[in-house]
């Protein structure tokens, strides 16, 4: 027996999503106040002095007074919990700190590069839904075969890694046609096989979800009551099915987006694009602390507000969950 | 969400949708063709000198660059060396890289997800806000900060892909207990006067590992693909090793005129993920009571 | 007028098949304008895909042919996908059993009603909007101009399927089929959806509804056809059926339903189950029978005083049950019966002691039961067995029939009856599926494999091991078929004579308690609204709420 009659459910339908709402961003701010505090106290694990890191590593031969410089410059002498809540209150303002490598505003470095890197998963992220949807689709109600076919083609999309997939587009596409640049340049051309390759992917992963609920969609009795009415087989799908498959696929969207950020570290890297994934890579090989820092909890941030944007979206879609709220 | 629940709920939701003729004794073809995937994945990781043609890392500049041949099935690499048997040789690293992050994966997940279930309301609470906050950091992103910390290699690359996935086993375990404990035959063994660690060892831990050994054999692939990702960006095994990863990244520079150098190991690796999630979900019909 | 009338359907020779079997055999079957005829049947009896296939429906891997099929007036036996499209809704409507589902969640009631009028009529959409409304009224929803705009999971079970039968009737088909319209529904909701049914009919719409219970078909049918597998075996006015039926699987359908069948006497026809041979079931040479004992008939085996259990719900808390007070005696059956959300079930688990009360408190035997710590309530669990709507889930999916009643046995033993004799579990075990009517090899199968009446004694047999004084039975038969239902509730009849046990048996379904019960308890919202020996409370109910409950019962007419 389930408690709480449905009269009293409805009562507090637009509070609840109110409250949701402010639920959702309470958690946000303590996911980023908390992955802000694990990032600041994991970096401090790292063996070594900081202050020979930002003078190139132990290799540089730093004398002792660049060392003290250094230290009072990055307030790397002050004691931990200073250090700590210093940078808790920088982050309020924006402040991400200096590249050891670059020497420059981390917050300037990382606002140049977040344009381009947001661009690249939102068009994945488009790319992705609709050939997952189109998956799904074409694969369902056409029998076995179809299904077969479909759930093959999504799991070998689902398996392919980014770098090999790129570099497969890039012998085809690039070498041996010669139709698309290897190199994400800005041109609308150079976007195509990093897309490309972020999405397929994702596609495979959506389009699992897709079709099973579309499966589902299909055999529920609603279904069947539309058509006894006389509903054609296309007014179901764009009437009542396609909507019921595209809800777990909205509320998927925030994990695809970090998915896809980070997919970002390796496309970039093949296409020599600017953004913050290569950006990353980049400032982890060279142990940049301040830059990786920064990136981190940039990604965080996106991802956060795009959960939070998915679940209220997903509210919106769904009234059902609208009705749910606050058992 | 994380990928391992998507493929966990996929694998379940497609057991379920299964077309109900294909309920005979013989498992399907999907099936067999992967498991023999695996078979010879596990023959080159146990005796790799049976299954390669030649030895995998002797160098002979006069091949170098060949084309896939009946002498060089897969072609061989800049140094001549032959690319099938650097495969069959790689196979164990990539294999033992993917199985021993997947284990570490697990292992934390289990303790979390544990914890959370039994721990009582705060811990509960605890746990799920740390779960939370881990899935902040997307995809590579945890293993990126590993790697920071402990520096590039292919013991760091392996506990940062565990890392990186115990997230998302701590999330399905905590479900998948929470659920059994909550079932109706827990229930019925509480009123047949059985104690709660009966009830624990018969019931709970019996019906909820089975699964998550399932979601395990899921969740290899995906941990392969990882750490292949990592080597590739030169963050894990480094190239002269014979590792899928690193072979593909050593392959990046002859894309234009070598392309089997990428083409093969990169297929291994697809095929090992295809393998590992087709059987996977065979493992989940078979749980159901279906083939 | 009436010889001009021409049937509304007219069915000739239908067949129906999946993958080369066919499960529908030769179906003829005729309605007329403002006539209602049932199809009666138990699941797999094909009287669904019936339904389905009398709309072009049976499924994509289905084969459908008949000699003639004609829906008003119209030939749709070599009709395309296309050409049925054109005339579902215009020609027939369909109701299904799941209003809830029956109904896409995401689009509001007024969509889908307006669906039809959208589909086959080209009418501008303030007309359209305007026809809902009055579809809406013409069903008896309460507030028409809000109810358009409300989703199928804001409605009550009722309202919803009183949209759904709007949607069916918006173009005025000649034609209604009503696949188990009312099956999910309480009793005085269903009362009111069966007058709805009728005022379609009347209006001279021909109606044919399909359902597993005579008792519900025996109120508005003028003819039943009784299916069984796949084939219509006996047909006529529905009087004539009831009361003088040819054929034995007929006579074992209606006898089958419980309602006013006196207590005691057999709704199957098995047989009475012999007594298993003493010591191989230690409870039968246990105590005398305790009915006897007056000393013991004092003390109530199970007692019940003023609890109360509320939940936490978004609104404020819940009052699952509301200050209920019940006893009940060894040898006796408490019938409890009530609508979905009465708190029936709670009641069942405070029992159980599996929750525990805000207030109030729970005594079994003359002691303290919900009260004492779970540790020392535990050694005297056995005592009280329980028995639930879904056996399956009540079952560890890993697990045998054999090593679940082996469990249950050792579970007992170890709690130390005195009862149960040392030595191997296994006679045991057979003595308890013999004794629940289960062959022996029943114990090497797994319960997913068993038919749900298989499971339930399964079930029973659990519950019997540890040679328990008291069953709590939750809606033990309202998943079966009713002549398997029979065949259970006999079982439990049975059981309780031979081994004197107390029943605490709980159903929506009045006739079953009313055949099970001695005495009976009608739970309304939480609260008991009245008690008393079952013969007279039904017969005449004091409370209007129990006389509701009765008035709107189905039966059939003896």
């Amino acid at each position: 027996m389930t408690p709480g009659s449905p009269t009293e459910q409805r009562r507090s339908f637009g509070g609840a999503t109110l409250r949701r709402a402010g639920l959702l961003v309470a958690g946000a701010v303590f996911v980023l106040w908390a992955v802000a505090t694990l990032t600041f106290f994991a970096i401090r694990l790292i063996p070594g002095d900081p202050a020979q890191a930002i003078l190139g590593g132990p290799g540089s031969q730093a004398s002792q007074e660049a060392l003290d410089q250094v230290r009072s410059d990055y307030g790397l002498d002050q004691p931990l919990i200073v250090q700590y809540f210093a940078m808790l209150g920088r982050l309020l303002t924006g402040d991400l700190g200096t590249s050891y490598a670059l020497k420059l505003p981390v917050a300037d470095l990382l606002a140049a590069q977040l344009g381009g890197t947001l661009l690249l998963s939102a068009l994945s992220l488009v790319l992705a839904w609709v050939l997952a949807l189109g998956l799904a689709i074409w694969s369902t109600g056409r029998g076995r075969i179809a299904s077969a076919v479909g759930e093959g083609i999504e799991i070998t999309a689902a398996a392919l890694p980014h770098f090999w997939l790129a570099a497969v587009l890039i012998a085809v596409f690039s070498v041996a046609l010669d139709w698309l640049p290897p190199v994400g340049t800005g041109t609308p051309a150079g976007f195509v096989l990093p897309v490309v390759t972020l999405a397929i992917p994702l596609a495979g992963f959506l389009a699992q979800v897709m079709r099973d609920s579309l499966l589902d969609a299909m055999q529920q009795p609603f279904v069947m009551s539309a058509r006894a009415r006389g509903e054609s087989a296309a007014g179901l799908r764009v009437r009542h099915t396609i909507r019921h498959a595209s809800l777990p696929a909205i509320s998927l969207s925030g994990w695809a987006l970090g998915w896809l950020l980070s997919g970002a570290v390796v496309v970039e890297t093949i296409f020599a694009m600017p953004g913050l994934g290569r950006t990353l890579l980049q400032a982890v090989t060279l142990r940049d602390i301040p830059v990786v820092t920064g990136v981190v909890l940039l990604v965080a941030l996106v991802y956060v507000l795009m959960t939070v944007l998915t679940d209220l979206a997903a509210r919106i879609a769904d009234p059902r969950l609208r009705q749910e709220s606050g058992r | 969400m994380s990928d391992l629940e998507l493929q966990q709920a996929t694998a379940v939701s497609a057991a379920a949708h299964a077309p109900a003729r294909r309920r005979g004794r013989m498992p399907r073809t999907g099936t067999l063709v992967a498991g023999a995937f695996v078979l010879f994945l596990l023959a080159a990781t146990v005796a790799p000198e049976l299954v390669a043609t030649q030895d995998p890392n002797a160098i002979s500049p006069v091949d170098a660059f060949q084309s896939p041949s009946p002498a060089h099935w897969f072609g061989t690499d800049e140094s001549g060396r032959d690319i099938y048997s650097r495969i069959v040789a790689g196979t164990a690293t990539s294999l033992l890289i993917g199985v021993a992050a997947t284990a570490i994966g697990l292992a934390l997940g289990l303790v979390l997800g544990v914890l959370a279930s039994f721990g009582g309301r705060i811990v509960d609470f605890g746990v799920n806000r740390l779960v939370e906050v881990l899935f902040a950091f997307p995809g590579l992103l945890l293993a990126l900060l590993v790697i920071v910390v402990y520096g590039p290699g292919p013991v760091t690359a392996t506990v940062a892909v565990g890392l990186s996935t115990a997230p998302g086993y701590a999330r399905i375990i905590r479900g998948q207990l929470v659920s059994i404990r909550s079932s109706q035959y827990v229930e019925a063994a509480r009123v047949l006067g059985r104690s709660p660690a009966r009830i624990l060892a018969r019931h709970v831990l019996p019906n909820a590992l089975i699964p998550i050994f399932v979601l395990a054999t899921l969740g290899i692939g995906q941990a392969i693909v990882w750490a292949a990702a990592l080597s590739y960006l030169g963050l894990g095994a480094q190239p002269p090793a014979a590792e899928w990863g690193a072979m593909l990244a050593a392959g990046r520079t002859y894309l234009a005129t070598a392309w089997w150098m990428t083409v093969f190991p990169g297929l291994m690796i697809v095929g090992t993920t295809i393998a590992t999630t087709v059987l996977g979900r065979a493992l989940t019909r078979r749980g159901r009571g279906e083939r | 007028m009436t010889n001009t009338l021409a049937p509304v359907l007219e069915v000739a020779q239908l067949h129906v098949g999946f993958d080369g079997t066919e499960v529908v055999h030769g179906l003829d079957l005729t309605i007329m304008p403002g006539e209602c005829v049932a199809i009666v049947g138990e699941s797999g009896s094909g009287k669904s895909v019936t339904a389905r296939a009398l709309l072009g429906m049976a499924g994509a891997d289905s084969r459908t042919s008949a000699k003639r099929l004609r829906i008003g007036g119209l030939d749709l036996g070599a009709a395309s996908e296309r050409e049925w499209r054109r005339e579902r809704g215009r020609r027939a409507g369909l109701i299904l059993q799941d209003a809830l589902g029956s109904l896409d969640p995401l689009r509001t009631v007024g969509r889908e009603i307006e669906d039809p009028l959208r589909i086959h009529l080209r009418l501008p959409a303030s007309e359209r909007r305007a026809r809902v409304l009055q579809l809406l009224a013409d069903v008896g929803m309460p507030d028409p101009a809000s109810a358009v705009r409300r989703r199928s999971g804001e409605l009550s079970g009722g309202l919803r399927q009183r949209a759904l039968i709007a949607a069916a009737i918006a173009l005025d088909p000649p034609l209604l089929i009503a696949d188990e319209p009312t099956t999910a529904l309480d009793v005085t909701v269903q009362a009111r959806i069966l007058a709805l049914l009728d005022e379609i009919r009347e209006r001279g719409t021909g109606v044919l509804l399909i359902s597993h219970d005579l008792a519900v078909v025996s109120r508005m049918a003028d003819r039943i056809l009784v299916m069984r597998e796949g084939r219509i075996i006996e047909q006529g006015p529905t009087g004539a059926v009831l009361e003088s039926p040819r054929e034995d699987y007929t006579r074992s359908l209606i006898a089958a339903v419980p309602a006013e069948v006196p207590r005691g006497v057999r709704l199957s026809a098995s047989p009475v189950r012999a007594a298993t041979p003493p010591g191989a079931l230690p409870t039968i040479s246990s105590a005398p029978h305790p009915a006897h004992d007056p000393a013991i008939v004092a003390t109530p085996l199970l007692e019940l005083s003023h609890l109360t259990k509320t939940f936490t719900v978004p609104g404020g808390r819940f009052t699952a049950v509301d200050d209920v007070s019940l006893s009940l005696h060894r040898g006796e059956t408490l019938g409890l019966v009530g609508e979905s959300g009465s708190g029936k079930t709670t009641l069942a688990r405070l029992a159980l002691a599996l929750t525990m009360p805000d207030s109030g408190s729970v005594s079994f035997d003359g002691e303290e039961w919900s009260a004492l710590d779970e540790r020392r309530r535990r050694p005297t669990r056995h005592r009280i067995g329980a028995i639930y709507q879904d056996p399956l889930g009540s079952f560890d999916p890993r697990w045998n029939v054999g090593r679940l009643l082996d469990d249950a046995v050792r579970g007992a033993r170890e709690a130390g009856t005195n009862d149960i004799s040392a030595g191997p579990t296994a006679p045991v075990v057979a003595a308890l599926l013999d004794q629940v009517g289960l062959a022996a090899s029943v114990a090497g199968r797994r319960p997913l494999t068993l038919s749900g009446g298989q499971r339930q004694r399964v079930a029973i047999a659990r519950a019997l091991a540890g040679s328990p004084e008291l069953l709590i039975c939750d809606e033990p038969v309202s998943a079966l078929d009713v002549t398997i239902q029979a065949q259970i509730l006999d079982l439990l009849d049975d059981i309780q004579r031979q081994r004197g046990l107390a029943l605490l048996f709980i159903s929506h379904d009045l006739g079953v308690v009313h055949h099970m019960a001695d005495r009976v308890a009608v739970m309304q919202a939480g609260r008991i609204v009245e008690s008393g020996d079952a013969d007279a409370v039904f017969a005449r109910p004091e409370h209007p709420y129990t006389a509701r409950l009765v008035a709107d019962s189905p039966r059939l007419p003896r």
